[in-house]
């Protein structure tokens, strides 16, 4: 009877399909306890910022009302309220919105810079592939928060304030995004590079070559998906590094502009008031701590699910 | 008739630091419509790289053409640009590689790969392609072709692959497929079943073949011409039950003799060529062949064998009448 059983039991597990690429990097990435956590944490975070609004009016998060600025966390105002009055945890909602959305697009920017400029210079190499990442070695060589700095200030106050979906946003969001994106570009460009000059010399690129598939293509449906690994990670772990440069230069009071409402600029400020008021930075700054610390674990994981040579099953 | 396919004194040349590689030195040849040319010669003797060349598939740099045309139809394929040739490969040239393994894109499903050169050169819709697609694995044999479109190449054997390889080239119909060594890595009854598989779709579709290969024993199965090559040059042609029964070039009859016999004495050895081959970094100078060569003379020192003819489609580029071993005159 026992043996039975155990015959059952090994045909099901010979009948079972095998996994496919997508569920072996599933299985693996499940098993990484802190990407899970991460994974989850940024889920909360991101009904925080979106679902917040539902419950709170953009409107309130910029009302300012002197008479009680700098009040400690009440009941009223479970975070407290700022130097002109403004709750603070509103505030946290549509900043933790605006960040977010900056640290996105910022990375659609920078992922579509460096996987344009490493694709060229991968696939053509040469004189190409030298200007190009002679280029990206310059760029690299300035000091990101130097160049952020520097083009904030130049660009800043120069986009009008947009309306979308019935909500204004200060044209400094604009501004920052690209500067982001233009200024983070580099070490994706040497990685799709990196992945190019490998990926190029295979076989399956001679043979569809020899079926008559122009460049671009190759590039696109046959070079891109089989360094698409690499790219999801770097993109995942440059999200988290927007919301940090974000935070940089807001704090510095050259980012986005107030009443718009990031988690940086919400820092802008609150160090003359350390001690006196720690509620100003404490609760931007835990939520800028939480979701880069979330999305890195993400990374981590998804790097670790993604890589092609990893034996782990 | 007149020849698909002319190459005249293609010269074909690598320039990497150590030098230059004279891949490919001054070769000429022809395919007629539906038939089968067989090129042999050992590893780097040149094959793969004259027919890369012909397809316009050389990186350069470090390749070139140095030298030579290629006449298809009424077009010199070599002055034509990157755009034209994109129009010819695939559609009128196909190429079937070597290795089946390698040779397919590993995130792209088989469906996916197939359906890229129907859509391309015979602008069909993504329906009518899969149809096509799915056509074209049952003429390859593979069982169950609708349910397999969506696999993917780790899906597939080494024999399978190497059957939606050559679907993949047959699927636009061409005119000539070239075929670089595709059953080398295929183990031999798997080689046998590939065999016979391009011979009856040649002969379904009238279609002329050039098959790369080292593999003497295939040759005499598929070929109707067979061209020998030896570190660049094309040592000797003849049709292939001339070439088998009457040798004349040095190097082919050594290959020849290299070859187990079921006919033979068993305890009969193989007889081997001494020597190796020469150093393609050298600029070539006389024979090819004169260092391993038992009938060497002076003037092979001094000046390359042209192609002469023998006999009917048997020509050989040797300076020496092997039959009685004398010098024929230049």
């Amino acid at each position: 009877m026992s043996t039975d059983i155990t015959t059952n039991l090994l045909i099901d597990d010979l009948e079972a399909p095998p996994l496919t690429l997508q569920e072996l990097a599933w299985r693996r990435f499940t098993r990484h306890k802190m990407a899970m956590l991460g994974g989850i944490f940024l889920i909360l975070l991101i009904l925080y910022s979106f679902g917040g609004s539902l419950f709170v009016d953009e409107k309130y998060a910029n009302l300012t009302n002197p008479p009680i600025r700098l009040s400690a966390p009440s009941i009223q105002h479970p975070f407290g309220t700022d130097t002109v009055g403004r709750d603070v945890l509103a505030r946290t909602i549509y900043g933790g919105q605006i960040s977010m959305i900056i640290g996105i697009l910022a990375v659609l920017i920078e992922t579509s810079l460096g996987i344009l400029i490493g694709a060229i210079a991968g696939y053509y190499g040469g004189k190409i592939d030298s200007l190009l990442m002679r280029f990206t070695e310059a760029m690299l060589n300035i000091p990101e928060i130097f160049l952020l700095i520097v083009m904030a200030k130049f660009f800043g106050n120069k986009i009008p304030n947009l309306t979308l979906f019935g909500r204004t946003f200060s044209g400094s969001v604009v501004v920052i995004v690209v500067i982001i994106g233009l200024t983070s570009w580099m070490y994706l460009a040497r990685i799709v590079r990196a992945e190019f000059l490998s990926i190029k010399e295979n076989d399956f690129i001679l043979a569809a070559k020899a079926t008559g598939t122009s460049n671009a293509e190759i590039i696109i449906r046959h070079i891109l998906p089989n360094s698409i690994a690499p790219i999801i990670v770097s993109a995942t772990l440059g999200v988290a590094n927007a919301i940090l440069s974000e935070a940089y230069i807001s704090f510095l009071g050259l980012g986005v502009q107030p009443p718009t409402a990031t988690w940086g600029n919400m820092l802008d400020g609150a160090n003359n008031y350390i001690e006196s008021a720690p509620w100003l930075w404490f609760f931007p700054g835990f939520l800028i701590l939480l979701t880069v610390l979330s999305i890195n674990f993400l990374g981590d994981g998804l790097r670790d699910a993604l890589d092609p040579h990893s034996r782990a099953v | 008739m007149d020849p698909l396919l002319i190459v005249n004194n293609l010269v074909t040349q690598f320039i990497i630091p150590e030098g230059t590689v004279y891949a490919v030195n001054g070769i000429s040849f022809h395919i007629n419509p539906g038939e089968t040319l067989a090129v042999v010669g050992e590893s780097g003797c040149g094959k793969s790289v004259s027919m890369l060349s012909v397809m316009g598939l050389i990186p350069t740099p470090p390749g070139k053409i140095v030298h030579g045309e290629a006449i298809y139809g009424e077009r010199n394929l070599f002055t034509l640009n990157e755009e034209e040739m994109e129009k010819i490969r695939g559609k009128e040239i196909a190429m079937v590689f070597q290795d089946p393994m390698t040779s397919l894109n590993p995130v792209l499903t088989i469906g996916r790969q197939i359906t890229e050169a129907l859509a391309c050169h015979l602008g069909m819709t993504s329906i009518e392609a899969r149809d096509k697609a799915i056509n074209l694995l049952e003429m390859v044999g593979i069982p169950e072709a609708r349910n397999r479109l969506d696999d993917y190449p780790h899906q597939f054997s080494g024999g399978m692959r190497q059957r939606v390889m050559i679907a993949m080239a047959l699927s636009c119909n061409p005119n000539l497929l070239i075929a670089d060594e595709p059953t080398t890595a295929l183990d031999v009854t798997i080689q046998a079943q590939i065999v016979e598989l391009v011979i009856q779709l040649k002969q379904q579709r009238n279609m002329a073949v050039i098959w790369i290969t080292h593999d003497l024993g295939v040759v005499a199965g598929i070929a109707d011409r067979v061209n020998v090559m030896y570190a660049g040059f094309i040592v000797e042609e003849a049709n292939v039950d001339d070439l088998y029964e009457n040798p004349h070039h040095p190097y082919t009859q050594g290959l020849l003799g290299s070859l187990p016999r079921v006919d033979r004495r068993r305890d009969r050895k193989l007889i081997s060529i001494p020597g190796s081959p020469p150093s393609l970094l050298v600029k070539p100078k006389g024979c090819p062949f004169r260092p391993r060569c038992q009938y060497a003379r002076e003037i092979c020192q001094i000046e390359t064998p042209q192609l002469r003819n023998i006999s009917q489609n048997h020509r050989v580029a040797c300076w020496i009448n092997v039959e009685n071993g004398e010098q024929i005159s230049g």
